[in-house]
C-alpha cells in the first residue's frame, strides 16, 4: 500500500487510519502510541496509551496515575496487531524508555524514529536500526554545522572549571528527563564522587532512574537555609535551565551558569543566554549521525520532521534518496 | 592549539574581570613556550599574521560542500569563521591525526609559507585541527579575534602569574616582542628581569585619588597647585634616541592613530599630558569635546581628512624625562618649570601647557570647580608642590576633584538580567524621558545603566521588574511605564553629547542610577528638552580659560 495512506500528519499529530491511533499526538485522542516521555511527545489526557514500560512509568510520575484511562505495555521487538496493522517498538537511544515505532501493513513498513541519537549513553538502550520502506527522522540538529563533540571532553570542561573556581557554585542547566541523569552518570564515570545537588523538579525522575538500576551516586536536594550560602561553594547543582534565571538561583555563591545542550555548539546561542560554560551534550543525533543512520537503514524514502527539515531533505536529494519534509506541529527544540 | 582555543571560548563567555584574569593566568602557567607567547600576542593584539580573505575561505569550504547546504548553515550561524569551523570535515583518511597541533607550529607554518602556498596550507591546517581549534585558527587568520579582553587585563594576568606589580609589566611591555620568552622565564622565576635596549619605553603613570569627604580639612592650600582636569585621554609621549611613541594611560601604543602628534614632537624626552582635539591655547582656538576626540581613538591608521577635521594636540601636565635625564625624583615645581620651557619651544599647534588655577582657599577652589570656564573641563586636579613623580595611585600627592555630575529623573523602560552574581537579577536598565511625538507625550529611551544602586535597592528594582513586566524579548523585559504608573530613578552622568545612533539623539557618558525616586510618578520625570539643553556646544563656544601663570 502507499505509505502516505498508512501514516499521515493531522493537526492532532501523525495518524494511522487503519490502526485507529496517533503517534505522539499533541492533543488528547482515543488511542495514542508514545515514543518517549518528554512532555511535547507524551501528553496527558489520552484514553488509551501504548508505550514502553519505562515511558508509561515516566508519564505516571509526571502526570499522576490518571494520565490516561488504560495503558498497554509495549515489549521491545514484539509485534502487536492493532486494527489492520502491526506495530512494534525498538530502542531509539534518546532517553530511558525511548523507542522508535514501526508500523506495518500489506508489506509496507514505516519507522517513526521519534527523537534518537547514535552515541553511547549509560542511561538508556542504544538505537537499533530497523529496515523499512519509509524512515521518519527527526531533524532537531539537521544542519551540517552540528558536530557534537565527545561528551567526555565536555564533562572534563566542567571538572576543570570546578578546580579553577572552587569558590563558585557550578549550576548545570539540563532537561529534567534524560539529560540531567545522563550528565550525572557521565560525571560519575569520570570519577567525580562528591555529592551532586539537584533541583526539586529532578528528584522523582532521578529516584526512578536509580530504581531502574542506573546508579547516580550521592544526590542531595539543593535546598538549604539562606544563612549557609557558602556550603555550595565548588558544588555542582543540576536543575532545569529555566530555574537558573529564576530567583531560585540566588541561594548560590557567585554561580557559574552552565547549560548542557546541543545548541551550545553555536557561540552566539551561549552568549545570548548568559551561559559561561557551555556543555555541548545532546540527546539528539548530530548531522553525521543523521546521515549515517539514513545511509545504514537505506529506506526507500525519508520523511523529515521537527527541526531543520530543508537541509536534510537537500542532502537526501543529493544522494538520490527520495525525501520530503513532514510538517508536524507542536514539538519543541531541545531545551528551549 | 586546543588549550588556547578553550581559553578563547571561555574568555568570550566570561563577563567577570577577575574570572577572566584567572583563566589567563592558569593558561600561561600551564602552556609551554613559545605557545603561550603567541597566545599572549593574539590576546594583546600584537600578533600579526598574514590575513586570509573571507572569499578564499568560502572557496575552500565549497570545494568540499554543497553550496545550498553551506548557505543554510551560514544563515543559521551568522558568522563566517564559526560556520566554516563547524561544517568543516577532514577527508576520511586524515581523521587519524597525530594529536594536537601546537599554536607555535601553526604560527610558524603561517609565517614561513609563501604567498602562493597559503591556500593549501590553510586547507591542511583546517584538516588537522578540530572543532574549537579550527575556530580559533580561523579567527587568527581573519584578524577577527574579539574576546573582550583589554591589553591591561592580560597584563594583570601576567602580573599575577609572576606575583609582580602590573606597572613592571607595563614598563617592559613595549621593549619586548613575540613570543615573549624572556618575559615568561622571568615571571616563572627562572631568569632575571629582561633588560631593555629600547629607550622610548612606557613608564607607569602617576594617578590621583578622588577627594573624599574630609580629605581637604587637614590639608593646607599653600602646599598644593591646582590645574583643570581636561576631558580627553591621559597620554605619555616619548621621543628618545630617534624613537617616538605615544602611549595611553595603561601603556597601549596608540602611535598609529596620531601621526600628527608624533611628527610635531621635535623635543627629546618623555612628557605626560592630556590628548585633546581642537586648537591649543597658544593658537587661541577652542578645545573640543570628548566626542570629537573619540573620532580619532581606536584606529590603527587615520585619513588625511580625519587629521584636518579632528586635529589632535597634547596639553602638557608633567615631565618624566628631559632629554635622557630622569626628572621623576624632582618636585612638582621643578618638573613644571622644565616642562614649561620645553613646551615654549615646541610646536604651538600641537603642544600647550595645562594652566594652573590660582586659589587661596578650598572654598574658592570649590566655587571654581562648580563653574569651570570651559565645557571640556571635568574638574580640578590638586598636586602637592613637593611631590616627586611616582607611578601608580597612592593617596596624598595628587587628588582629583570632579565637577558635580549631571542629574535627571528618568523612567525605567526595559530591564535585562545581569551576569555572574547578578544572573538571576534584572540589573541592566534602559531608562527614558518624555518627549512629544505626534502631539502626544511618549517616553523615549536615553540611556542604559547597570550600577549605582545598592544591593538592597537592586532587590527593589528586580521585584518591580518581575511584577510589572509588559512583554518579554528573550532576556529583555519591557516594563510598565505610563504617566501614572512606573518606576522613576535619578540618573547621574558625567556628560551628554549629540548622537545620531540613538533614537533620542543624545548619548550620556558614564550614566548610573544614583537614587530610586519611589516618591515620584513617571509624569514627574524629566523631558528630553532638559537633556538637550545640557549639551555643551564646544565647537562654537570660544570661551578661553585663564592664561597660564
Amino acid at each position: 500500500m502507499k505509505p502516505e495512506t498508512l501514516l499521515y500528519p493531522t493537526p492532532k499529530g501523525l495518524y494511522c487510519e487503519k490502526g485507529g491511533f496517533y503517534i505522539d499526538p499533541v492533543q488528547p485522542v482515543e488511542r495514542a502510541l508514545i515514543t518517549h516521555g518528554h512532555a511535547d511527545h507524551a501528553r496527558a489526557g489520552h484514553s488509551h496509551v501504548m508505550a514502553t514500560r519505562e515511558t508509561l512509568d515516566i508519564m505516571r510520575i509526571r502526570y499522576g496515575d490518571a494520565f490516561c484511562t488504560s495503558t498497554q505495555e509495549a515489549i521491545l521487538g514484539a509485534r502487536t496487531p492493532i486494527g489492520d496493522i502491526t506495530a512494534s517498538f525498538h530502542p531509539a537511544g534518546h532517553v530511558l524508555g525511548s523507542a522508535q515505532i514501526a508500523v506495518e501493513a500489506n508489506g509496507t513498513r514505516i519507522v517513526v524514529s521519534g527523537d534518537y541519537k547514535r552515541r553511547r549513553d549509560p542511561t538508556c538502550l542504544a538505537f537499533e536500526p530497523v529496515p523499512c520502506d519509509v524512515f521518519i527522522t527527526e531533524a532537531t540538529f539537521g544542519l551540517p554545522v552540528f558536530h557534537h563533540p565527545d561528551d567526555r571532553g565536555e564533562i572534563a570542561k566542567l571538572l576543570t572549571s570546578l578546580k579553577q573556581f572552587p569558590e563558585r557554585a557550578h549550576l548545570v542547566g539540563a532537561y529534567s528527563l534524560g539529560k540531567a541523569q545522563r550528565i550525572i552518570a557521565l560525571m560519575r564515570e569520570a570519577g567525580y564522587d562528591a555529592p551532586i545537588f539537584i533541583h526539586g523538579a529532578l528528584a522523582r525522575l532521578c529516584d526512578y532512574y536509580e530504581s531502574e538500576g542506573i546508579g547516580l551516586g550521592d544526590l542531595r536536594p539543593a535546598t538549604i537555609d539562606a544563612s549557609d550560602k557558602q556550603s555550595f561553594a565548588g558544588a555542582v547543582v543540576v536543575g532545569p535551565p529555566s530555574a537558573f534565571a529564576d530567583k531560585w538561583a540566588r541561594r548560590f555563591p557567585d554561580p557559574v551558569p552552565i547549560f548542557a545542550s546541543g545548541w551550545m555548539l553555536v557561540r552566539q546561542r551561549a552568549k545570548q543566554r548568559g551561559v559561561e560554560l557551555p556543555m555541548i551534550i545532546s540527546d539528539h543525533s548530530d548531522w553525521p549521525e543523521l546521515i549515517a543512520t539514513i545511509g545504514e537503514i537505506k529506506p526507500g524514502e525519508v520523511w523529515v520532521t521537527h527541526g531543520r527539515e530543508e537541509a536534510l531533505v537537500r542532502w537526501c536529494q543529493l544522494q538520490g534518496i527520495a525525501a520530503r519534509p513532514l510538517h508536524l506541529v507542536g514539538y519543541d527544540d531541545e531545551g528551549e | 592549539m586546543r588549550a588556547f582555543a578553550e581559553l578563547l571560548d571561555r574568555l568570550v563567555l566570561t563577563p567577570q574581570r577577575n574570572a577572566k584574569i584567572k583563566l589567563m593566568t592558569d593558561y600561561f602557567r600551564a602552556a609551554p613556550d613559545p605557545d603561550r607567547g603567541y597566545a599572549l600576542a593574539a590576546i594583546a593584539g600584537t600578533l600579526t599574521l598574514k590575513t586570509v580573505k573571507p572569499n578564499v575561505l568560502r572557496q575552500l569550504v565549497l570545494e568540499r560542500m554543497d553550496e545550498v547546504l553551506f548557505r543554510y548553515s551560514y544563515d543559521y550561524v551568522g558568522d563566517l569563521a564559526e560556520t566554516i569551523s563547524l561544517v568543516w570535515e577532514p577527508p576520511a583518511e586524515s581523521k587519524t591525526t597525530t594529536g594536537d597541533l601546537s599554536l607555535g607550529t601553526v604560527v610558524h607554518q603561517l609565517e614561513t609559507a609563501g604567498r602562493t602556498n597559503v591556500h593549501g596550507l590553510v586547507r591542511d591546517l583546517l584538516d588537522q585541527l578540530e572543532g574549537s581549534s579550527r575556530f580559533a585558527f580561523l579567527k587568527l587568520i581573519t584578524g577577527g579575534l574579539r574576546i573582550g579582553v583589554s591589553a591591561r587585563l592580560v597584563k594583570q594576568a601576567l602580573a599575577n602569574l609572576g606575583n609582580v606589580d602590573i606597572t613592571e609589566i607595563e614598563t617592559l611591555w613595549h621593549g619586548l616582542s613575540m613570543p615573549y620568552v624572556p618575559l615568561f622565564q622571568w615571571l616563572d622565576g627562572k631568569a632575571d628581569k629582561p633588560e631593555l635596549d629600547m629607550p622610548a619605553i612606557f613608564h607607569a603613570v602617576m594617578l590621583a585619588t578622588p577627594v573624599g569627604d574630609n580629605d581637604l580639612a587637614s590639608l593646607d592650600p599653600k602646599d598644593f597647585a591646582a590645574e583643570w582636569k581636561w576631558d580627553g585621554i591621559r597620554v605619555q609621549l616619548a621621543n628618545l634616541a630617534g624613537t617616538r611613541r605615544l602611549y595611553s594611560r595603561s601603556g597601549d601604543d596608540i602611535s598609529g592613530a596620531f601621526p600628527d602628534i608624533l611628527e610635531a614632537a621635535d623635543f627629546e624626552g618623555i612628557i605626560d599630558g592630556e590628548l585633546l582635539v581642537g586648537g591649543t591655547m597658544r593658537t587661541n582656538r577652542a578645545t573640543r569635546a570628548f566626542s570629537d576626540l573619540q573620532q580619532r581613538l581606536n584606529r590603527k591608521t587615520v585619513t588625511r581628512k580625519m587629521l584636518e577635521e579632528y586635529p589632535a594636540f597634547i596639553r602638557g601636565y608633567d615631565l618624566l624625562f628631559s632629554g635622557g635625564r630622569d626628572m621623576r625624583p624632582e618636585n612638582f615645581l621643578t618638573r613644571r618649570a622644565a616642562l614649561s620651557a620645553l613646551i615654549e619651544k615646541a610646536a604651538p599647534s600641537h603642544f600647550d601647557l595645562s594652566p594652573l588655577v590660582p586659589f587661596s582657599s578650598w572654598e574658592e577652589l570649590d566655587r571654581l570647580r562648580k563653574d569651570p570656564p570651559d565645557p571640556v573641563i571635568e574638574g580640578i586636579m590638586l598636586k602637592r608642590l613637593d611631590s616627586p613623580y611616582t607611578s601608580g595611585r597612592s593617596k596624598g600627592p595628587w587628588f582629583k576633584w570632579k565637577r558635580e555630575p549631571y542629574n535627571v529623573d528618568a523612567v525605567l523602560m526595559y530591564a535585562q538580567r545581569g551576569h555572574g552574581k547578578r544572573s538571576s537579577y534584572y540589573s541592566d536598565f534602559t531608562f527614558g524621558v518624555w518627549t512629544k511625538d505626534d502631539g502626544k507625550d511618549v517616553l523615549v529611551p536615553v540611556g542604559k545603566a547597570y550600577f549605582g544602586f545598592t544591593d538592597a535597592e537592586l532587590e527593589v528594582l528586580d521585584r518591580y521588574v518581575r511584577n510589572n513586566t509588559v512583554e518579554r524579548f528573550g532576556p529583555v523585559r519591557s516594563i510598565r511605564a505610563e504617566a501614572g504608573h512606573g518606576f522613576v530613578v535619578e540618573v547621574a552622568f558625567e556628560g551628554i553629547n549629540v548622537s545620531s545612533r540613538h533614537k533620542s539623539g543624545v548619548a550620556m557618558r558614564f550614566p548610573r542610577i544614583s537614587r530610586l525616586r519611589t516618591d515620584k510618578l513617571p509624569q514627574d520625570a524629566d523631558r528630553l528638552e532638559t537633556l538637550l539643553a545640557m549639551i555643551g556646544q564646544p565647537e562654537t563656544n570660544l570661551a578661553q580659560p585663564g592664561e597660564p601663570i
